[in-house]
């Protein structure tokens, strides 16, 4: 018998076929690179003004400036204190709203409502999440202050409640959404255990499907309050801090956030205007709120790498 | 004069059994024509069987032949499926198990469950046992909830391997040990029945082994209900064997499950009355 002699050529790869395959490569290779090269960059410009800002303070030395009485960069006073608790008032306002019915609303869909009712109250609610920021910012002025807020209390028109439930309402979708998620992907095997123990569907709720949504839950927690310190728009409008505002902690005071003060002062034109350190402040403040939203992700991703594959 | 009667009458009442049904235990189930749809589908059909307290009775039959749909609806666990329903009678005792005002919870607590791959909650060891007591209100405080746990889990089998680690997730346990878990979970709420559906078919041999003994020292308490694809799990344990299979309708292609026969399973294994039985029991058919 004469077989055929099998050479190593005849088994390895296509040239042409392997040519494209690394051409692909190298293009998706650089388009990974590039975005990396890109954020880098940015944080690269972030870091080099908030720079010049210390520096700035430090040459003139106006550190005093940072325990002003307010947040008035024209004016050159750059209370980091009033940007940090108008941010916590209004996240923990926005919170206190969003996580409740948000929540509440993830367990009746994934849980309570026939496939029917899910089938249009899951779009409907992807379509709140698509209402822009600009109009909930409208509304939280014109109607959530005056008949929520100035309602119940002695508050003026802007302040920082209203702002926040604004937010809240705002954030309600992505809790829900992301809640949703978590406890659709708890397996029935878990619930049909439950029941068969003889636990009812509350019980098997907040007993066996909460606890085993758990990293899902934290991760959707964690999304809101990051989405709720970086909301801008609602807040701009609506918390009645555009030129600056006095340190608060009374959520039915005027004030302004870390977001809404950037934007106040660099809406609009390419030239911010106020003294020498004015621009800088912004990117000091953003240096800032990088820092915190970006901590908060680490920690939602490590919560939910620690609580991942658990069923 | 009275010792002639004891001793005439002592003879008849322990050598003949009365006719009819008085020795044989006590139904727990009795099912009459029952059937299953799903929507207008109807998946099994004409299901007549009486199950009997402290047996082991063995559903077996092809696969997608209902058996499991059939144990589901012991304890009302179709009713999770939103379009299923049920047709026929299905008594418990005497109290028909679909009636108005049945509670399903009700139902579950004194029919437990255990499904075919193992499901702990990713919870601890001593969580998962103590779940069904605690939710059914049986335990009050500490020391009475630990000794249940250890109750149940030395009936599952399970407590001198876990003792030293209650408080470890029951998601680090085998397969098999998971399996026993949970039986023992399902013992802890005290049932009188306890339904198995297809308990062994993600274990091993030896784990199935295991699981087949506990089945044995089982029966001494409870009634015990399984639906197993394997005959031979079928011959080792059970006392009662049910037998299904499909019926293909040529017109419709519609597959509906049916009872072929149900007898004892020494029976049904030597000596089947229904040549459907006779040819899958031999392996030649399924």
């Amino acid at each position: 018998m004469t077989a055929t002699q099998l050479t190593v050529a005849d088994l390895g790869p296509d040239r042409r076929r392997h040519r494209t395959q690394r051409r692909v490569r190298t293009v998706m290779m650089v388009a990974a690179v590039l975005s990396v090269v890109i954020s880098g960059l940015i944080l690269v410009s972030l870091l080099g003004e908030t720079f010049t800002f210390i520096k700035g303070l430090a040459d003139t030395g106006t550190w005093s400036s940072l325990w002003a009485d307010g947040w008035f960069p024209r004016r050159g006073q750059y209370s980091v204190a009033t940007l940090l608790m108008g941010s916590l008032i209004v996240t923990l306002v926005a919170m206190s709203v969003a996580i409740p019915l948000g929540l509440a609303g993830a367990i009746y869909l994934s849980e309570y409502a026939r496939p029917s009712v899910r089938r249009v109250l899951k779009p409907a609610l992807e379509t709140l999440a698509g209402i822009p920021s600009v109009v909930l910012g409208v509304f939280a002025l014109m109607f959530i202050s005056p008949e929520v807020v100035q309602r119940f209390f002695e508050a003026p028109q802007a302040n920082l409640a209203a702002a926040g439930l604004g937010v809240g309402i705002l954030t309600i979708p992505l809790v829900a959404s992301v809640s949703e998620d978590a406890m659709r992907s708890v397996p029935a095997a878990l619930r049909e255990a439950s029941y068969g123990l003889g636990a009812r569907k509350a019980t098997t709720c907040v007993r066996v499907v909460l606890p085993a949504a758990l990293s899902g839950l934290v991760a959707a927690l964690i999304l809101a309050v990051s989405r709720a310190l970086g909301e801008t728009m609602v807040v701009a409008i609506a918390a009645g801090g555009s030129a600056g505002a006095l340190f608060t902690a009374d959520p039915l005071r005027p004030g302004t956030t870390m977001t809404a003060a950037m934007i106040s002062q660099a809406g609009g034109t390419d030239q911010v205007k106020g003294d020498a350190l004015t621009f800088q402040s912004l990117f000091f403040v953003g240096t800032l709120l990088f820092a915190i939203t970006m901590s908060l992700n680490l920690v939602a991703g490590r919560f939910v790498r620690r609580f991942r594959n658990v069923y | 004069m009275s010792d002639e009667v004891l001793a005439t009458s002592a003879p008849e009442t322990s050598v003949r059994p009365p006719a009819g049904e008085s020795t044989e235990l006590p139904v727990v189930f009795d099912v009459d024509d029952l059937s299953v749809y799903y929507g207008n589908f109807r998946a099994v059909r004409d299901v007549t069987m009486e199950i009997r307290q402290r047996e082991i009775t063995a559903f077996i039959g092809p696969s997608g032949c209902g058996k499991s749909t059939v144990l589901r609806c012991f304890n009302r666990m179709n009713d999770l499926v939103e379009i299923a329903r049920v047709e026929g009678r299905l008594t418990y005792h005497g109290v028909d198990l679909y009636a108005r005002g049945v509670d399903p919870v009700e139902v579950r607590r004194r029919i437990g469950m255990v499904f075919q791959k193992p499901n702990p909650f990713p919870k601890s060891i001593y969580d998962n046992i103590a779940f069904g007591p605690k939710v059914a209100g049986l335990v009050k405080g500490k020391s009475e909830t630990d000794d249940l746990v250890e109750h149940a889990l030395r009936r599952g089998a399970l407590w001198d391997e876990v003792k030293d680690r209650l408080k470890d997730s029951a998601m680090g346990l085998s397969g098999g040990q998971q399996q026993r878990l949970c039986i023992a979970r399902a013992i802890a709420v005290e049932p009188e029945v306890v339904l198995m559906d297809e308990p062994c078919s993600a274990l091993d041999p030896v784990a199935t082994a295991r699981i087949e003994d506990l089945m044995m020292e089982l029966k001494d308490d409870y009634t015990i209900v399984i639906v197993t694809h394997n005959m031979q799990q079928a011959a080792r344990v059970s006392d009662r064997t049910a037998f299904f299979v499909t019926e293909v309708n040529d017109t419709s292609d519609v597959r509906t499950g049916v009872l072929v026969e149900f007898d004892a399973t020494d029976k049904i294994f030597s000596n089947p009355e229904d040549e459907r039985t006779e040819r899958y029991v031999t392996g030649r058919f399924g």
